[in-house]
């Protein structure tokens, strides 16, 4: 099970968090900065798996992330997942990402962080694979695009 | 992608929500952006609680400013209303923001959780698909108890309702999964649990991954119930395996086919056992054949997302063979992929090939194929430039350690001690302890290996791996000698670390003697030795060395007015620390008055210790959770017992008794620290009992199985033995004690005192009345004496009494706690009913504070005959044909205590399936409630 997604920058702001089991605000905002530290001092090519931190389920848990550009995106994983098909996932997250704002980049996660939020939850709900297919997730989303102009046009 | 840094201006312009955040601020402090942040966290308050009704546009706008402040860091308490009024509204948008806040920002004890489950249960009713899988996320998202108890019966029928489509399906099977994660004691097995087996076959390969997910998680709790998934599985994943890369279309992904379903599949087969029909046992090898082969072909795409795919369902594969453990060929081609790997430019899979070998390492088969790796694992230890990947390096060695390589193996780990990472450290040490004693075919390499330990890295040497190399000098005759003159070498270091110096302290106190003989290490040189390093030691050390220096009284008669000296100065006799004070002044009265033959007694030799499961096995269990240590070393031992023959020749230690080491340090220390002990000191043969029993007396929990029954034995120790006998009618009682004395020497002052506890509710009141009459203060050995205690119960009460019994044994005192098991149901009197009764009385008692419930997992097997017997037992009647389940048990009764009668009902409910209960508790009075359901629930 994904128990928590997290995406920051290179300076460790968050840009998107996401967690599946409950943890009160501030150990949530514990857990962003306690994994920023221990990706930061990572070097680009060395591999993707470490050990969760202390503060996230302890020695069953391990931090699977990918680093693009200025963001870090981290998802804290059980041992129930594949590490791989997880370095995959984050991979079909981020290109449907790509696909939807045409070339992402950061500011798109501030500006349209409801938008992100749509994407990821096609992808993962509650903490689970929902779907790995590009174009499903794309499709999703673009109807979810059509319903809410159609709404707009209603109001107009 | 992501890459590009295009000017942000343009893209603000077009969104104009969040820019008051945003807008970059050069320069400006982080109390700046509080400020702004408080700012418009004051503008949102004003607007949602402003007289104008907000539109839809600007609820969302402002609820989505919400989310980002939070997002921030910054704790959002209010806007949970505004965003239930969203999420209830009939617009898509509004909807989708409300539920977006919801899922990211409730946690699930809130209060709104009814509000919300009202507008969830609206939206599942719908039949808008969008709408269905908005709720669906919402319950998967925030997964409380009130929303599996509000949803896990619609959930599945949802799931495999024939109408629902493709991505409701989906959302549901990972709703549903999510809810028996939380809950699954609410998620009813039904015949739907069949017809999820069926999705395995859907067309929709996401329905599939998604059913899969689902199946797997609830054939690990009920393998019977879908054994059916395994030939499924199977034929899924061969058509998946054997297809064309074009077949499958959009789930091919970078030329691999559903790789997620893929590993689903296998993670799925890896909740049973290899299949037993042969034509399906055949598939699946002919599939994890493929995969395999698939692995040596060339790629057909240079992308990394290409090999990692491919990769994922490869290693899954390997965790499926090593889980099968049943086909050599298979297993030894799983260990040569890995080995191929351990080699590979990928650091992944550098990483996952070791972390795949360590279970591969514990296979019969293949134990001796991982074995050839050793040499580029030990080389990966070494060059490895990641601390995760030397990790599972270290782990590796460590599983793939036998006694044929144990030398190598322990050599390099203690080389890489030296400039391994500091978060690391101790666990490699506690590692190389662990092999060093376990492979020990030579004990002076065993003594070797820890005295480099705790060389290289003292610091991290624990407590518990110091009082081991003790605890097997001692035990072990032939090596004491050799460790004599090794600590006595290592101590010549000008520095040396403490832990040395303790290990030296005591190790020369029990043994010194044996290299007296040597000039360069008289008695005096040893002395003058460990005394140069006393003044650089802690408190504890300082008090270990004392002892040994009283030891030396007794070993060298020479040195003994050296050390009364040394005793007798200031800094000891004087010294501000009362444990040390209190051992120089006991120490050298010991030295003066003793006769030489009490002295030789006093201070003889420590016994062997007994055997007992190492420590820092237990340590290392704690610190890397059970499950990961027992695995191995259960599967190694059965294996040498496999392979050899035979069970290996135990080394000192290997015995697996079970329970805690007791302290060691009170025996460690060799001396006891106080008067009290300095008495008992003086006769012969306290070292036994001494060592026997812990020196403060402890409360032992006088057991929960008397909560049922009324004789038996209560408490025994090698001393003493208690047993109890009682009857009880309405609010009285008569109990029974017998104290025998197991040994041949009398007991002296034998006083034993039943006291009631207060509860703290009431320091003033006492709930129990008890009356006894003293016992003969002398037990002969070997008799018995009997007690008798009359009990009255006043009111209710929660804390047992207390049997307190003191005695003196061969000059000991002794103290003895054990809690009398009088407990409130003791004053049960049953009552029969009738089923119309029952319920009736049961409404009436429906207020909130009445009931108690606990819901716990059995602790014993669910048998009905002894679930009945322990009800009756308890002391309410047992009504039958009461409950119209008849799998459940009802009782009734009244608790009769001086003051008042309670009258009791309760509810007993099996779930077979989960093993698990529910047991329910009404009583006019909380307490009693309370107290019961607590008693009771322990019995099962």
């Amino acid at each position: 099970m994904i128990q928590a997604i997290l995406v920051f920058n290179n300076h460790g702001k968050p840009r998107l968090v996401r967690f599946y089991q409950h943890f009160p605000e501030e150990i949530q905002q514990q857990i962003v900065r306690e994994t920023f530290h221990l990706v930061l001092k990572r070097d680009d090519n060395i591999c993707n798996f470490l050990e969760g931190g202390s503060l996230i389920g302890g020695s069953d848990y391990k931090l699977i992330y990918r680093h693009y550009a200025t963001l870090y995106f981290v998802f804290c994983v059980d041992s129930s997942e594949s590490e791989l098909g997880i370095l995959d996932l984050i991979q079909v997250f981020v290109e449907t990402l790509d696909k939807c704002f045409e070339n992402v980049c950061e500011l798109d996660l501030i500006f349209h962080m409801d938008k992100v939020h749509y994407i990821l939850q096609e992808v993962v709900m509650g903490g689970m694979v929902l779907e790995t297919n590009m174009n499903e997730i794309v499709a999703q989303i673009e109807a979810q695009n059509r319903l809410e102009k159609s709404e707009v046009r209603q109001v107009l | 992608m992501l890459a590009g840094s295009r000017p942000g201006v343009g893209k603000a312009a077009t969104s104009r929500r969040l820019a008051p955040l945003c807008s970059p601020s050069p320069g400006k402090s982080k109390e700046a952006e509080i400020k702004r942040i408080n700012k418009e966290l004051a503008n949102i308050r004003s607007k949602f609680k402003g007289d104008k009704a907000l539109d839809g546009y600007s609820k969302k706008k402002y609820v989505c400013k919400l989310l980002f402040i939070f997002l921030l860091g910054h704790d959002i308490d209010f806007g949970h209303m505004e965003a239930v009024n969203l999420l209830s509204s009939n617009r898509y948008t509004e909807k989708q923001i409300g539920y977006l806040f919801i899922s990211v920002l409730v946690n699930s004890n809130s209060e709104l959780i009814r509000l919300i489950n009202n507008a969830i249960k609206n939206d599942l009713a719908s039949r808008n698909p969008t709408f269905m899988g908005l709720a669906l996320h919402c319950i998967a998202n925030v997964g409380s108890r009130e929303m599996a108890e509000a949803f896990a019966g619609e959930v599945p029928k949802i799931l495999v309702a024939g109408d629902t489509m493709d991505s409701v399906k989906q959302s549901a099977a990972l709703c549903l999964l999510r809810l028996y994660r939380t809950s699954p004691d609410l998620v009813p097995m039904g015949d739907w649990t069949s017809r999820v087996v069926h999705l395995l076959n859907d067309q929709h390969l996401g329905v599939v991954t998604a059913a899969t997910s689902l199946i797997t998680t609830l054939a690990q709790k009920n393998p019977e119930e879908f054994k059916t998934s395994v030939s499924l599985a199977v034929s899924r994943l061969s058509r998946i395996v054997t297809s064309a890369s074009t077949d499958l279309q959009d789930y091919t992904y970078y030329f691999v086919p559903a790789p997620w379903l893929s590993v689903k599949l296998l993670r799925l087969l890896q909740c049973y056992p290899p299949p037993e029909d042969p034509a399906v046992r055949g598939r699946l090898t002919e599939c994890l054949e493929t995969i395999l082969n698939k692995a040596q072909e060339p790629p057909k795409s240079k992308k990394v997302q290409h090999s990692n795919a491919k990769n994922a369902v490869l290693f899954e594969a390997i965790s499926l063979i090593i889980h099968h453990d049943s086909e050599p060929n298979l297993l030894v081609r799983a260990c040569n992929q890995l080995g191929q790997f351990l080699q590979h430019r990928e650091t992944n899979l550098r990483y996952l090939a070791l972390e795949s070998m360590c279970t591969l390492a514990s296979s019969e088969f293949s134990h001796e194929a991982v074995k050839t790796h050793i040499d580029t694992v030990i080389n990966a230890l070494k060059t490895e430039r990641d601390v995760s990947v030397r990790q599972r390096a270290v782990d590796l060695l460590y599983a793939m350690c036998d006694r044929s390589n144990a030398q190598q193996i322990v050599a390099e780990m203690l080389s890489y001690l030296e400039t391994a990472d500091y978060s690391i450290r101790e666990e490699i040490v506690l590692k190389v302890a662990i092999l060093a004693e376990k492979y020990a075919v030579d004990y002076a390499w065993y003594v070797d290996t820890i005295l480099n330990l705790i060389r290289i890295a003292g610091d991290y040497v624990s407590e518990e791996v110091w009082y081991r190399v003790i605890q097997i000098v001692i035990n072990r005759d032939d090596v004491q000698g050799y460790a004599a003159k090794t600590v006595f070498e290592a101590l010549q270091a000008p520095a040396c670390h403490e832990n040395l110096v303790k290990v030296g302290g005591y190790i020369l106190g029990e043994f010194g003697n044996l290299i007296a003989g040597d000039p360069r290490s008289s008695p005096l040189v040893q002395f003058n030795l460990l005394h140069s390093k006393f003044h650089l030691c802690s408190v504890p050390t300082r008090a270990l060395l004392l002892s040994t220096y009283i030891k030396f009284v007794n070993l060298f008669p020479e040195v003994k007015p050296t050390i009364q000296d040394v005793l007798r100065g200031d800094s000891q006799l004087r010294n501000a620390d009362v444990e040390l004070q209190q051992r120089a002044v006991e120490y050298l009265r010991l030295s003066t008055v003793a006769s030489t033959d009490i002295l030789a007694t006093v201070l003889e030799e420590m016994p062997p210790f007994p055997e007992r499961e190492s420590s820092i096995l237990a340590k290392l269990k704690k610190k890397k959770g059970p499950s990961t240590v027992t695995d191995l070393e259960d599967t190694k031992r059965e294996r040498s017992v496999d392979v050899n023959g035979g069970p290996e020749p135990a080394p000192a230690s290997a015995s697996a008794a079970v329970g805690p080491s007791p302290a060691v340090p009170a025996c460690c220390d060799g001396l006891g620290n106080n008067l009290l002990l300095f008495c008992s000191l003086m006769s012969r043969g306290v070292s036994q009992p001494q060592r026997a029993f812990p020196k403060h007396p402890r409360i032992s929990a006088g057991g929960s199985e008397f909560v049922c029954k009324n004789n038996g034995v209560l408490f025994e120790n090698q001393l003493l033995q208690i047993g109890l006998k009682s009857e009880f009618r309405q609010n009285l009682g008569r109990m029974f004690i017998f104290y025998g004395n197991k040994t041949s020497t009398q007991f002296l002052n034998f006083t034993p005192t039943p006291v009631p506890r207060c509860g703290l509710d009431s320091l003033t009141r006492t709930h129990l009345n008890l009356q006894t009459k003293p016992v003969d203060p002398t037990v002969d050995g070997g008799a018995q004496v009997q007690q008798v205690v009359n009990i009255e119960c006043v009111s209710d009460f929660t804390e047992a009494p207390v049997l307190n019994i003191q005695f003196r044994y061969g000059g000991t005192f002794q103290n003895v706690s054990v809690q009398l098991p009088i407990t409130l149901n003791k004053f049960f009197q049953p009552t029969e009913m009738s089923s119309q009764d029952f319920f009736q009385r049961w409404k009436q008692l429906s207020n909130p504070q009445q009931e108690v419930q606990n819901i716990f997992k059995a602790k014993h097997p669910m048998d009905t005959e002894i679930t009945k017997a322990k009800i009756i037992g308890f002391g309410s009647a047992l009504l039958e044909e009461v409950d119209p389940n008849p799998a459940n048990f009802v009782g009734a009764g009244i608790i009769h205590t001086k003051t008042s009668q309670t009258g009791c009902l309760l509810r007993l409910e099996p779930n077979l399936q989960a093993q698990m209960y529910r047991l329910t508790l009404r009583t006019s009075k909380e307490t009693v409630s309370q107290r019961l359901c607590e008693l009771l629930s322990q019995q099962f």
